[in-house]
């Protein structure tokens, strides 16, 4: 059941990127300012949305095993922490392309920028701790405690970051309507690649957690072998 | 005599994997009951949960009508695992006041020395626990176990690797404490000590209780009685 | 106060220990050095832009030495099962990481006056002349890392590459607290008082200092009890 969910997510969200890929290139017209490389932004930050999003119902499911000891719970939040850290790795990839082309640098130290990579720093931390421990109940237990250390975490850096970055200006996005508005036909495809992310990001969490629970399972039956 | 402790179909789990498998076990306030069970079987695991050090996943487990995790059940409780749980880099002296201090004993300084000299160590007091001999450490371990007359005693593998004096020190204390009305529990491989000691046995194998009851003439004369009887690997 | 009193126990237990064998502060007081010391040959020291970059050069260099303070805190408690032993005693679990907490926090303190004097030789700034700003800075700053420290220390205390891991987690978490720093303690080295801003800095330490020590004393028991 869970597989067909799967898979009709994939195939939903594969679908309509590619409508929006479309629209994307052969509709919609060049941005003003930028040029072809404005459509990088379709994917940079509905990638730092999805991203930032997962990370904090990770933190739901961090807590709801903490509360009820079910491995599932487990499952599912170390699943959205791993997909969620791909689409921030897609975040910090297409606004580095975008910096390169736009102003001639790979980084900016931008105050979205750089939180999204102390994010990273914190949930990769998340993995390599999870990846550290064999026990499925300590390793559960651990990771949440992380977990709601990070997304606490995530918070304080975030407007740390926000007001340090403020003494020191970078550049400011156009669009070609000005005044920080994005044109309506623009911002309609920007929406749905959102969704069309967050299919295919549900999609790989299904498929992860699956992977999960099915480790558990050649897990325990490793221990009864080795009791009898 | 009530019960001091009460396992009601308890079940711990590593993962999917069920370490202990719906135990039931009480124990009789003032009893002194034998943990019996191969390697792997689960007794370091149903007494680790008794003392607090891991959490169980189903069932409920009652010391003296308190969770084991309560800070009111701790203190009554007296632990002594495999590790001999003091510092290496404190002196006797220091390592049981320090004791002493965290389980709320009324005169710290007193019942340390005291039990220094009653472990005999209380002429190398404030030499660090790292230039003590085996035997000094496994009786400075005794003393920080015992120091503040716990109700329950958990003792895992008590008599393995101890020496002749430590065993004596060990066997006289488990008699004092029996006598002042404490509740023992000890896992071990050593069957004549424990049959000899204990006045309840209780048999795990693959986390599952096979037997408890009380000690018999049989179990005495003949201590592999119980696994021939109760096991599937002694019945093959 | 008993909770208090417990942590004061373990506080007292681990400086007794470290004063007697001096492992880790002697090895963070050396690292310290030796950073300072790398550091004037990546700037000039005496010239005028390195006061823009004093305060970072300074909290990264304790920031660095500290974890070989905080890595100590939970591991010496792996010998002969002393932690198990802690654990089953009636001592609390969130008194034993705010004990061990304290014990870092001072020997982090030790460390960082250490630091300050050859700073001040090696760098020629006068850092004492707002001596109420920098105790203020470094004591939420250091009792920052010093909480941090000991509530991973202690997550990671029964794990394979403890050593490893630790700082990989550790430092992007402290990041928050160590830009307060830094832009506090800049200020403070070209000698002048705070202003409003370093006055809003000060508060996101305190802040950051109250969010992750309740955190810690909330998930003592999470952490430390499998």
């Amino acid at each position: 059941m869970r597989e067909k969910l799967a898979i009709a997510l994939a195939a939903a969200g594969g679908a309509l990127l590619v409508y929006n890929l479309y629209q994307m290139f052969l509709v919609l017209p060049d941005e003003a300012m930028q040029g072809a490389i404005y459509r990088i932004l379709f994917f940079h930050a509905p990638a730092a949305i999805v991203g930032m999003v997962g990370y904090f119902v990770a933190l739901t499911f961090s807590v709801l095993y903490l509360s009820s000891k079910d491995l599932r719970w487990d499952s599912l939040a170390a699943s959205i922490v791993e997909v969620s850290l791909v689409f921030s790795l897609i975040n910090i990839c297409t606004g580095s392309i975008w910096a390169r082309i736009i102003w001639g640098i790979w980084w900016t130290w931008d105050y979205r920028l750089t939180s999204a990579l102390v994010c990273v720093l914190i949930f990769a931390g998340y993995l390599m701790l999870r990846r550290a421990i064999d026990e499925p109940t300590q390793r559960g237990r651990l990771s949440a405690a992380l977990c709601i250390f990070g997304c606490v975490d995530v918070v304080i850096v975030w407007k740390s970051i926000e007001w340090f970055r403020n003494q020191h200006p970078g550049p400011v996005l156009s669009i070609r309507t000005g005044g920080g508005h994005m044109d309506p036909a623009m911002e309609r495809i920007f929406w749905l690649n959102g969704l069309a992310l967050l299919l295919i990001a549900i999609a790989l969490v299904l498929i992860r957690t699956r992977q999960e629970a099915t480790t558990r399972e050649i897990d325990s039956l490793r221990r009864l072998a080795h009791a009898v | 005599m009530g019960q001091a402790i009460e396992v009601d179909h308890v079940w711990k789990y590593y993962g999917d994997y069920p370490a202990l498998r719906d135990c039931t076990l009480g124990i009789a306030e003032g009893s002194c009951c034998a943990l019996l069970g191969r390697n792997g079987a689960g007794k370091t695991t149903l007494l680790r949960i008794l003392a607090g050090l891991s959490h169980f996943q189903r069932g409920n487990i009652r010391l003296f009508g308190t969770a084991p995790r309560a800070s009111e059940t701790r203190r009554r409780t007296g632990f002594l695992g495999h590790g001999i749980g003091v510092y290496e880099d404190l002196s006797a002296r220091e390592n049981l006041v320090f004791f002493a201090r965290i389980a709320d004993v009324p005169s710290v300084s007193q019942t340390a020395d005291g039990w220094l000299k009653r472990v005999g160590l209380d002429r190398v007091a404030a030499m660090p626990v790292r230039q003590f001999s085996r035997g000094m450490r496994q009786r400075l371990a005794l003393a920080r176990a015992f120091l503040h007359e716990p109700n329950v005693l958990l003792l895992d593998e008590p008599f393995t690797s101890l020496d002749d004096r430590a065993i004596a020190m060990l066997s006289q204390l488990l008699i004092e404490s029996r006598e002042r009305g404490a509740t023992i529990v000890l896992s071990t491989h050593q069957l004549r000590e424990a049959m000899a000691i204990a006045s309840h046995v209780a048999l795990i194998e693959n986390g599952k209780l096979r037997y408890s009851g009380e000690r018999t003439q049989d179990m005495l004369d003949d201590p592999t009685l119980l696994y021939r009887l109760h096991t599937e690997l002694g019945a093959a | 106060m008993k909770p208090l009193y417990q942590a004061f126990s373990v506080a007292r237990k681990d400086l007794a220990v470290e004063f007697r064998t001096k492992e880790s502060l002697n090895a963070a007081a050396a690292f310290s050095v030796a950073i300072l010391l790398l550091f004037s040959f990546a700037f000039d020291p005496f010239s005028d832009t390195i006061h823009e970059l004093a305060g970072g050069l300074l909290w990264l260099t304790f920031a660095f030495a500290g974890a070989l303070v905080f890595n100590r805190g939970f591991s010496r408690e792996l010998p002969n099962e002393c932690l198990d032993t802690l654990l089953a005693s009636p001592l609390e679990p969130s008194s034993l990481l705010i004990g061990k907490a304290i014990g870092v926090f001072f020997l982090l303190l030790i460390v960082e006056v250490i630091s300050l004097c050859v700073f001040g030789i090696f760098y020629g700034m006068r850092w004492w002349l707002h001596p109420g700003e920098l105790a203020l800075t470094c004591g939420l700053t250091t009792w920052g890392i010093a909480i941090v420290g000991s509530v991973f220390g202690a997550l990671t205390v029964n794990l394979r590459l403890r050593e490893l891991m630790l700082p990989v987690i550790i430092y992007p978490l402290l990041i928050p607290l160590l830009i307060g720093a830094i832009e506090t303690t800049n200020t403070l080295l070209i000698e002048q008082p705070f202003t409003g801003y370093e006055w809003l800095w000060a508060k996101v330490l305190l802040v950051f200092d109250i969010v992750f020590t309740s955190l810690a004393v909330a998930l003592a028991e999470t952490i430390l009890v499998n």
